[in-house]
């Protein structure tokens, strides 16, 4: 579940810990109070940050404000709201959690913001909370503890608790305030998934009272103009509110309130709604996250035994801070914040790019870029194969319309970037041609010449190839300058990771060009040296040829995919294999064991080569090592894997064969190759290196990538393990490399 | 048309055609209206194409010209009776208009008869007309209510089901979505947004109070109640209505004067419930027609008509449909006057079609502000305060009604009229319409 709402979010958290001091404890003033009349408002403005986010000094002014503002006679109610147009607040400072060690010290810190926010609550005045921009984590519990909450029904205004995706819970009064608003189904949807909700849907859940209408430009800024707005609606709510000619009525409707009194009695708590949840919960996390747990542990004392909820989400809290865990999944945001930030410099402008190949990636390139404006010109050799991508792409619009992610003018506008051909000469304008064509080195160089041949001096070409040196497929271009590899992954639409490979004659402004439209795409930008299989496929590589190995050793594929989900693995490796492609695995591997030798050898290609010839590629062929016939349940071996497994059997060594062996065997071949491009520079950094394993093959995220797995697994228990399956079977395949012994030898960590 | 101002349309063409001979100038010889009635009120039993017909009528009757000299028919309307689809050429032919002269129905919205004069102007402009009518219809006491899309592709099956069973399983088709109508669309296609909505949001980004919008009701109210007494829209021509009780329509019956307290005490219609438009500061729905008879001056000249004013000038706009969609008259405007080489303090009359008070308050206020007019049309700062002492001075549509097919016409002859009243030389059209659009129009007057 998790390493998915990793995948599909694109910004999942904006804490911002970047100007959190400690060095200067006399805070500067985190809000100012001004009055309305008899409307007092509390405007919430972190000095210097871009957003407002919850630290100490906020939760200790806040309260403050709330007690100066109550105390004043001329003061009917109040409005809490943002300085900022773009943030209510952000959430929780996370880097005030981070710099903890004990769970006792988080638990009285959550106990100290809880304090606040009653103090909030029990105010006799009314006050009501004027929402505009992201309100997340601790900004929508600071908005639940207000009496009366106004929302702006744009895109920016977004409400989550997003805590889940950090290890975390909402510790400030979350897990109680919320399902005093909303069905528990909800409360769970939302804190088990950190699902982002804009004000309209969170009107109909219930947890906003009232919506209003961003403005456009008018005596000023569209969003300068909404905020007055805001404020203007909030004051009069709030002073109706006072003066009785506005009534909050949340009664719900007999049916709504009847079943939630039965839903949320212990009885069917335990045995129907916690029970479902929990199991769907164990079933996608395989028990590898406490978070979700946590979470419904604390939100049903809420419900069956309410005095004691408020210690316990603190007490949860801060057990939850100190779980590995958290701490990888923190540091899992703090590299994504720093691959989504440029940092190579300013590139030539991208007005427009064209795709050669229309096939699943080609199309998906296409669409990531025209719904952020860039013109995209797709071509493919035929009409059928661009049809099939433009078909991939409106289904893919026709999606968002429906789910309302965009209008349908938004969307005809998106779809009017794309512009489908099979005339190559209609890439004469582009920016940067990326070519998505099929993995054959000649093939490829044609193209780049092909292309040459067409645009101008300018422009850039970018191969998507996985694995071909880009050394070779510039060894054909008159502009090896301008030539680069931009490696998206499948589904492009959903896939967060773009690995950018440089080649030694790659030049600086390329580099940053693609860099550039990467993340103008959204993208996580890793860049990478230029080596066979590049990184990603370089460390799956040597992990499948493990996969293979204990395959042939007589371990069912459904085993392996039991053992790879149980390691944190979303997709088991057996079902990864097909989803991939064997033909695909095949070819790397044979590229590879060419490029690398025996080191990532394990189990042998030839059964992979025959399956593939026997027409079993894997899921798009309907059949791999398992068989696709569309029906449900639990998944059939192909009869052809069987037939060949007995062909290549190998016998098992026994020393080697525990479930956590096997599972150390698998994943220590790709944290040695990993650790290995990490000493040849193939990566400049342990954090890119987590980032590209996770959000490009799915690395366990709790674990946080490879590089934070030795940190928290012990470099020198891994290295024991691999030498003693380097005895067992193929040295080399085994053999730690030397950062990891010097790792395993020092007790030095890759992360401080 | 284009001789007394200086547009870049005429030097363009004038450079491409030095070989023809100048444009000609264009005049309004009159224009007339039925009353403009609120609609499920007094016309609630005739078609639309039946107030056309009078409209035209009325004009030929008022203006004596012959049916010889007319050229061209082009009709303005925004909701389409499917019968008749052509509104312009069944109501010419219903009014006597011979059946040789040709006439095309036209939409754009709230200026759909803007765009009746401006393509009339066209044809003349160009040498295709000597004299054309343009008109304008609406009829919102009737409306093409259509079975929705399941339950038409069911009757349009119908014959093509050949078995009985088939027939029943397309009947039991029929009946299933035979109770779930389509009305005409009340939002925005592009946005979904109403027009009312957008006009509420439009006066919060100009800072337009809700108080000011109900004064501006008031005061458009009080002045079409006293132009109305002091025999101002003479613009009006009657309509008889026969039948049991048989009665000549001959005033509109929307104008009601009311109070401050009155109009403050009804709630928001749109936005709710901080919203600050209300029915009373909107314009409401109004059935009627109206008519004008365009030449070129020559002709009139020649053939013994008294032109009212020269059509000297307009353009068209168009905007964002969400966030901009009733501000295009503050596009325009500038825009028209630059072209024509004129100021706000040149202009005598301004006729402004008032959608919604909010919408025309909004209007001003952003022709008057550094931002707006900054980052929104490029100019170096503000571009001035329409003068409300010459604006909307007999009232407009929040008071005289708003047929949306209709009211172009009647803004172009109320500024004649205005200008010869007041004795100003310079009037200017402007109005917004559905989808962002607009449209400013120059009228002089005649012989001053």
């Amino acid at each position: 579940m998790l390493s998915r709402l990793f995948q599909s979010s694109s910004t999942p958290l904006r804490y911002n810990v970047r100007l959190f001091s400690k060095t200067s404890p006399a805070m500067l003033s985190t809000l100012s109070i001004e009055k309305n009349g008899d409307v007092g408002i509390v405007k919430i403005d972190l000095p210097k940050m871009k957003e407002n986010v919850l630290n100490r000094a906020l939760f200790s002014e806040i309260g403050t404000a709330i007690d100066q503002l109550g105390a004043d006679d001329s003061v009917k109610s109040i409005v809490v709201m943002s300085g900022k147009q773009n943030s209510f607040v952000a959430g929780a400072d996370i880097f005030m959690i981070k710099a903890q060690t004990s769970a006792t010290v988080v638990q009285e810190m959550a106990k100290e913001g809880q304090e606040q926010f009653f103090r909030i609550e029990k105010t006799k005045k009314p006050i009501v909370a004027a929402i505009m921009g992201t309100c997340m984590g601790g900004g929508l519990e600071l908005a639940l503890a207000c009496h009366y909450r106004i929302a702006v029904n744009d895109k920016k205004t977004q409400l989550a608790f997003p805590e889940v995706m950090l290890g975390l819970l909402p510790g400030a009064g979350g897990t109680y305030r919320l399902p005093r608003h909303v069905p528990v189904q909800t409360v769970f949807d939302m804190m088990l998934t950190g699902k982002k909700i804009k004000a309209d849907k969170a009107k109909k859940l219930g947890i906003i009272d009232q919506v209003i209408q961003p403005l456009g430009d008018g005596l000023g800024p569209a969003s300068e103009n909404t905020h007055k707005y805001l404020e203007s609606v909030a004051v009069n709510t709030a002073r109706d509110l006072a003066n009785g000619k506005l009534k909050i009525n949340r009664e719900k409707k007999f049916l709504d309130k009847l079943t939630h009194s039965v839903m949320t009695s212990a009885f069917v708590l335990d045995n129907v709604v916690l029970k479902m949840a929990r199991d769907k919960v164990l079933k996608m996390t395989a028990g590898n996250y406490p978070a979700p747990l946590k979470i419904m542990d604390v939100v049903r004392t809420g419900y069956v035994d309410p005095s004691k909820v408020v210690d316990a989400e603190a007490k949860a809290f801060g057990e939850l801070s100190q779980t590995f865990q958290s701490k990888a999944l923190v540091g899992l945001f703090d590299g994504s914040t720093d691959a989504k930030r440029n940092k190579y410099g300013q590139g030539l402008p991208v007005k427009e790019i064209a795709v050669v190949g229309a096939g699943l990636m080609g199309a998906g390139i296409a669409n990531v870029s025209i719904d952020k404006g860039i013109k995209s010109v797709l071509l493919d050799a035929n009409q059928a194969g661009l049809e099939r991508g433009q078909n991939q792409i409106a289904t893919h619009l026709n999606g968002q319309l429906k789910r309302k992610k965009v209008s349908q003018l938004e969307k005809e506008r998106i779809y009017n970037h794309l512009h489908p051909s099979i005339d190559f000469t209609a890439m004469k304008n582009a920016d940067l041609v990326i070519e998505a064509v099929f993995e054959d080195l000649p093939l490829k160089q044609k193209i780049v010449k092909q292309i040459e041949s067409i645009v101008g001096p300018n422009t850039i070409i970018a191969s998507n190839t996985s694995a071909l040196p880009i050394k070779d497929i510039a060894a054909a271009s008159s502009r090896p300058d301008k030539v680069i590899g931009m490696h998206y992954f499948s589904p492009v639409e959903k896939m967060q990771l773009l690995e950018v490979i440089v080649h030694e004659g790659t030049s600086k402004e390329t580099l940053a060009t693609a860099a550039q439209l990467g993340l103008k795409q959204g993208k996580l930008v890793v860049v990478v040296k230029d080596c066979p299989g590049f990184f990603v496929v370089r460390c799956i590589s040597p992990m499948m040829a493990e996969v293979v190995r204990l395959l042939l050793e007589g371990v069912s594929p459904s085993e392996i995919d039991k053992i790879t989900t149980k390691f944190g693995f979303p997709v088991g490796a057996a079902t990864l294999a097909d989803e991939v492609g064997l033909d695909v695995s095949e070819h790397v591997a044979q590229f590879l064991a060419k490029a690398l030798g025996p080191r990532v050898g394990g189990g042998s290609i030839e059964f992979l080569t025959e399956l593939v010839n026997s027409g079993s590629k894997g899921r798009k062929s309907g059949k791999g090592i398992f068989v696709y016939d569309g029906k449900k349940g639990a998944k059939k071996v192909n009869d052809e894997a069987s037939k060949l497994i007995q062909k290549y059997k190998l016998t098992a060594n026994s020393a080697c064969s525990s479930t956590e062996d096997r599972q150390i065997r698998i994943i220590s071949r790709f944290i040695n190759e990993a650790a290995i491009c990490l000493q040849e520079g193939v990566i400049a950094s342990p954090s890119d290196g987590d980032i590209a394993s996770v959000f490009g093959v799915g690395f366990p995220p709790f674990w946080g990538g490879p590089f934070r797995f030795v940190d928290l697994y012990g470099a020198d228990k891994l290295v024991r393990s691999m030498e003693k399956f380097a005895g067992a079977y193929e040295a080399v395949q085994f053999e730690p490399c030397q950062l990891l012994k010097d790792h395993a030898k020092s007790g030095k960590k890759f992360y401080n | 048309m284009l001789r007394a101002v200086n547009s870049s349309f005429s030097t363009a063409r004038a450079a491409s055609t030095a070989a023809q001979k100048s444009l000609p100038n264009i005049v309004l010889v009159d224009a007339v209206r039925t009353p403009f009635v609120v609609s499920g009120t007094l016309f609630k039993d005739v078609m639309a194409v039946d107030l056309q017909k009078e409209a035209i009528k009325g004009l030929v009757e008022r203006t004596n010209v012959s049916y010889d000299q007319l050229n061209h028919v082009i009709c303005g309307t925004v909701i389409q009776e499917p019968k008749t689809s052509n509104i312009a050429r069944e109501a010419a032919l219903l009014a006597g208009i011979p059946d040789k002269v040709p006439a095309h129905t036209v939409t754009l919205a709230c200026i759909s008869s803007n765009v009746a004069m401006t393509q009339g102007i066209g044809l003349i402009a160009t040498g295709n007309a000597n004299a054309v009518i343009a008109g304008g219809v609406e009829m919102l006491s009737d409306l093409p209510i259509r079975y929705n899309r399941n339950a038409r592709q069911a009757l349009l099956g119908f014959g093509k089901a050949k078995s009985v069973g088939a027939k029943l399983k397309v009947a039991s088709e029929f009946a299933k979505n035979a109770f779930s109508p389509e009305l005409p669309a009340v939002t925005e296609f592009s946005t979904g947004e109403t027009m009312g909505q957008s006009g509420d949001r439009l006066a919060a980004a100009f800072n337009v109070s809700r108080k000011e919008q109900d004064e501006f009701s008031i005061r458009s109210h009080t002045f079409a109640s006293n132009a109305a007494k002091n025999g101002k829209f003479s613009d009006i021509t009657p309509v008889f209505l026969g039948g049991k009780k048989p009665v000549t329509v001959s005033a509109d019956n929307g104008i009601r004067v009311s109070s401050m307290e009155k109009l403050a005490s009804l709630k928001p219609a749109f936005v709710k419930p901080n919203g600050t438009v209300t029915a009373a500061n909107s314009s409401y729905m109004t059935d009627g027609a109206s008519a004008a008879l365009i030449m070129s001056e020559d002709y009139a000249l020649a053939n013994g008509f008294k032109p009212k004013a020269y059509l000297r000038n307009y353009v068209y706009v168009s905007q964002d449909p969400k966030d901009q969609l009733l501000l295009s008259p503050a596009y325009a405007i500038p825009k028209l006057l630059d072209r024509a080489g004129l100021g706000l303090k040149d202009i005598d009359v301004f006729e402004i079609h008032e959608a919604f008070a909010g919408q025309i308050l909004a209007n001003l206020n952003a022709m008057d502000s550094d931002h707006f007019c900054k980052e929104n049309m490029k100019r170096p700062g503000k571009y001035g305060r329409v003068p409300i002492e010459k604006l909307n001075l007999w009232g407009g549509s929040l008071s005289i009604g708003h047929p949306f097919g209709a009211t172009g016409i009647r803004l172009a002859i109320h500024s004649a009229h205005r200008l010869q009243e007041e004795k100003g030389q310079f009037a200017v059209v402007s109005a917004c319409a559905a989808g962002g659009h607009g449209v400013g129009m120059l009228l002089e007057a005649y012989g001053k």
